[in-house]
């Protein structure tokens, strides 16, 4: 039998305690089994049923069976009671049961920590910008139950609650910056927790059939992201250099093993160019950089037709330093082996073609001069540059080159390519990015999967390997403008990447220079970044031992700093020349005997009582004090004077040693 | 202390011995037009101090002694039909007085304490569709036998917020229970009291005493004691604005009988208990905490603007 009757908790603050967990929930009703949902579902409405109708709860055995059918469940869908999916799967069972026990104030103080907590499990998934501010929504709306739960009313009104909320959160955001800057960093993903952030993201794939390219430049996500250290190249020199397929099999282009390291074979001109890559996770192992690298990754190599590979698959998003040569000459010392490779074409495909390049070579025309019919061919003919071209049937390249004549960079690429291997030209595709979009709001540079590109690399004796873009032949704006200039009214382009409204591309350049800020400064605020923070303030050694120095430091400066505020708003009636004096008064009295200073809930009387009884001997001043200050503070006609007065007796007051 | 109510403490002091502090509390309240509820264990002098203020105020006296089978009719009067004139005539009951003195209130059934609690609210009665006013000044002085007694209709907490105070009086101390034995009886002293004053001149002391000045900052002080009481977890009901101003009222009849003119926060401390104690209820989970203890806590915990 308990001692006492549980104070109600109060329909309205349980169900607004209800909804806040919910929506804390919610994030996470895709990620575990339809189960769970459905049974975390249910203890919500029955929970809410039993607030509705001030329901009792169901009995303790019940609530205990429940507890180990939960946990076997988990058990049974996840092999595990541990580890992140298990451990947070039953959490939210857990607390769906605690629910159910939900009776008193400390109960729902219980469920509100719980719901913190809950709290950072969203973030094990997910670290989105947008997953943060749902979040921050979230905390907000709990903490204001935190708050409503205070309150002794059992219908507290939701507004002062909620801005009692925002008020504290508001206040403890300084402490989180603190806490986030100095606290110590370990090296590794957000969390340390391995991460699957796949999440579907499709990129480049070392194989290359007609549609493929075409269906990548739908999407709008976003590949990489570069920070040049000087003024951005013109739009046409950035070719990313992506997978390079050598081997055609008469529809698909494929990458296949690529040659070994030949970053012998390259002559440069100039300077190199110097910028930050920050790749998305593409679940692949490339890495782009601009032709031709001058450097490479830590932990990739680069192979022999200047692929940029990394040692594992970009799980993560990934930030390094590039610097790259746009003049060079490249492969003049080509292996034959290779060569024969960048020659071979299926037999028996693409008749019309092979027998047209067959005729340019027999008309003994140069290398040099076969590219440039290819060109010609393709600039003079009716070639159109779209993203829905039609459908091709067996004989790919023929019916692209002689039939529909409309395709997207893949076709234009893949019949080059095709043509110059008939001509007997060492050729092949190269895939990547090419240009971007110069976000001004950041002053970086976005290439997106719309950005998504094929060209043709050409070897030429004495030359070496040459790049050649056959859509530039066709549609010279795509290479110099970006894709939006070169697609067509009215076809399927992302519908941002477009440029028509000006005001929906600032608003989209507005948003990715927010998403690149929070990755570059939220998460991938890594161990190497504290360090280079640290070493711009003036410190030389951001080891742990300096981190929680500074960290203390800091979070005493802000709690300092916080408190004051406070404290001058307790004490803005102290500003009152009257009430100054008065605690002048008690100072006084606190120094002779610090018992004597006066208690926040004494008035004049009671005080001068107490005062008066230490210090006997001026019992008469110590009167003319209070009655002053009692006639000044609580008497019908207050005299003008009485603060300098009671400021000036207080002043020549002398308290005798010994009084007491 | 005030000329012309200090007689009366000291007559009333005379005769119930040791309760300094709950006579003047008393004297506030009737000052302050409040009703007084006494709660205390029989024999202690309730019936004694209630005889003896109205008898030293020269106020006319009633008590009804409240039972279980007590009717409206009882407290209120009654309507005879009269067969010489044919008519019905009202024969006033014993709530028609200036001091009536409700002793065991809490012993009649609801129903006939709800005859006399409307009286107090009002001060009038309405008995066959007429009203009637009661005399002024019109107190009532109710006393309660603790409620855990058997045998007892505790009062409601609406009924218990139209008394302004309740107040306790407990065993007399050693030296006040000896004179109190040694001395003659209370009745024949009381018989014997000469009236310090009159009803026209308490009239006019009690209009003086809504006079008493009271600042801003001590409304300030109310208010933050009220707030207190809405917000502090341990607490189940605020006090109502009519707690507030029943505060207010007897902090200035309080000031008063100390010959002041103006309120001064010790004033309301001194009354607080009295006043909220009744109205406050204590949150469960929080250790059980007499109402003087709450008051005592709610005055430490709110600091004097």
């Amino acid at each position: 039998m308990r001692g006492f009757e549980p104070r109600p908790l109060g329909t309205g603050r349980v169900l607004a305690l209800l909804g806040a967990i919910a929506a804390l929930l919610l994030p996470h009703a895709t990620r575990i089994p339809l189960w769970i949902s459905t049974a975390t579902g249910v203890a919500f409405a029955v929970r809410a049923l039993f607030a509705w109708r001030g329901y009792g709860m169901p009995p303790q055995w019940i609530l205990a069976a429940l507890a180990v059918a939960s946990a076997g469940g988990i058990w049974f869908s996840y092999g595990a009671l541990f580890g992140r999916d298990a451990a947070v799967a039953l959490l939210i069972l857990m607390l769906s049961l605690k629910l159910m026990e939900l009776r008193s104030t400390r109960d729902a103080l219980v469920l509100i920590v719980l719901g913190y907590f809950l709290a950072i499990t969203d973030f094990l998934y997910s670290q989105t910008i947008a997953t943060a501010l749902y979040l921050v929504t979230c905390v907000w709306c709990i903490t204001a139950c935190l708050v409503a739960f205070q309150y002794r009313s059992q219908q507290p009104r939701a507004v002062p609650a909620l801005r009692a909320s925002a008020v504290m959160l508001a206040q403890a955001a300084p402490l989180m910056l603190v806490l986030f800057v100095l606290f110590p960093r370990v090296q590794g993903p957000l969390w340390g927790l391995p991460q699957a952030t796949s999440s579907g993201v499709t990129g480049l794939s070392d194989s290359m059939s007609p549609g493929s390219l075409s269906n990548l430049s739908l999407s709008d996500g976003v590949a990489f992201r570069v920070d040049f250290a000087a003024p951005v190249p013109a739009l046409g020199r950035l070719y990313w250099r992506g997978p390079v397929m050598w081997d055609f099999d008469g529809r698909t282009w494929r990458a296949g093993e690529s040659p070994g390291a030949g970053i012998s074979g390259i002559d440069t001109i100039g300077e190199p160019i110097r910028y930050t890559v920050t790749l998305e996770a593409h679940e692949m192992r490339w890495l782009f950089a601009l032709d031709v690298p001058a450097q490479i990754v830590e932990g990739s190599r680069l192979t022999g037709d200047l692929q940029l590979i990394a040692g594992r698959p970009v799980r993560n998003r990934l930030r390094y330093d590039m610097s790259s040569h746009l003049d060079y000459r490249f492969g003049l010392a080509e292996d034959a082996v290779n060569l024969q490779r960048a020659r071979r074409l299926p037999r028996g495909f693409n008749p019309r073609s092979v027998a047209l390049a067959d005729q340019w070579r027999s008309a003994g025309a140069s290398p040099r001069a076969i590219v440039q019919q290819a060109l010609s061919m393709f600039r003079q003919q009716p070639f159109f540059y779209t993203l829905v071209p039609p459908e091709l049937g067996r004989d790919s390249v023929d019916e692209f080159l002689f039939d529909t004549r409309r395709g997207f960079c893949e076709h234009f690429a893949s019949s080059f390519v095709v043509l110059m291997r008939a001509a007997g030209l060492p050729a092949r595709v190269v895939t990547g990015y090419q240009g971007g979009v110069l976000n001004p709001l950041g002053d970086y540079l976005m290439v997106r999967q719309s950005e998504a590109h094929a060209w043709a690399e050409v070897w030429i004796e004495n030359e070496g390997w040459i790049r050649v873009d056959p859509t530039a032949a066709v549609s010279p704006q795509r290479i110099e403008a970006g894709i939006a200039a070169a697609i067509p009214d009215g076809e399927p382009l992302p519908l941002l990447v477009r440029t028509g409204n000006p005001w929906l591309r600032q608003m989209r350049f507005g948003i990715d220079a927010m998403a690149n800020g929070w990755n570059q400064w939220v998460l991938g605020y890594s161990p190497d970044r504290q360090m280079r923070l640290f070493q711009r303030v003036g410190f030389s050694d951001a080891n742990w031992h300096n981190l929680v120095i500074a960290l203390m430091v800091a979070t005493g400066v802000v709690l300092g700093a916080l408190s004051l505020v406070v404290m001058r708003r307790l004490r803005r009636s102290a500003t009152d020349p009257l009430v100054g004096a008065w605690n002048a008064l008690s100072r006084k009295l606190a120094t002779a005997s610090p018992k004597l200073a006066r208690q926040a809930h004494e008035g004049p009387e009671t005080y001068l009582m107490r005062a008066a009884a230490a210090f006997p001997q001026t019992r008469e001043a110590l009167q003319r004090i209070c009655r002053l200050y009692a006639d000044a503070r609580y008497g019908p006609a207050p005299s003008p004077t009485s603060a300098k007065d009671l400021a000036r007796l207080v002043r020549a007051l002398h308290l005798e040693a010994g009084g007491h | 202390m005030n000329r012309d109510l200090s007689p009366v403490l000291d007559a009333v002091g005379g005769i119930v011995l040791g309760k300094q502090r709950a006579i003047r509390l008393t004297i506030a309240c009737l000052l302050a037009r409040g009703h007084l509820l006494i709660e205390d264990l029989p024999g202690v002098g309730k019936t004694t101090l209630a005889h003896a203020l109205a008898r030293a105020l020269g106020l006319d006296f009633q008590r009804i002694q409240f039972t279980s089978d007590l009717l409206p009719a009882d407290v209120l009067g009654v309507s005879v039909f009269e067969r010489e004139t044919g008519t019905f005539k009202f024969h006033p009951g014993p709530v028609f007085t200036q001091v009536v003195l409700a002793d065991e209130v809490n012993r009649a059934t609801p129903k006939a304490q709800s005859a006399l609690l409307e009286a107090m609210e009002e001060h009038q009665v309405t008995i066959d569709g007429v009203t009637r006013r009661l005399p002024e000044p019109f107190f009532v002085i109710a006393t309660q036998n603790p409620s855990h007694q058997t045998g007892t209709f505790p009062l409601p907490e609406s009924q218990l917020d139209r008394f302004l105070m309740r107040i306790e009086l407990g065993y007399p101390d050693a030296a006040a229970e000896r004179a109190l034995l040694a001395g003659s009886e209370r009745r024949d002293l009381i018989e014997h009291l000469a009236p310090a004053l009159d009803a026209t001149r308490f009239t006019q002391l009690q209009q003086a005493a809504r006079k008493v000045h009271v600042a801003p900052a001590l409304l300030d002080y109310l208010q933050a004691l009220i707030a207190h009481t809405r917000h502090s977890p341990d607490f189940v009901i605020g006090l109502s604005p009519r707690a507030g101003l029943s505060l207010l009222n007897a902090a200035r009849a309080w000031a008063f009988l100390d010959d002041r003119g103006a309120v001064l926060p010790e004033d309301m401390q001194a009354v607080l208990p009295s006043v909220v104690g009744h109205r406050l209820h204590i949150a469960s989970g929080t250790s059980r905490l007499s109402s003087d203890a709450l008051a005592a806590r709610l005055i430490a915990e709110v600091p004097v603007p």
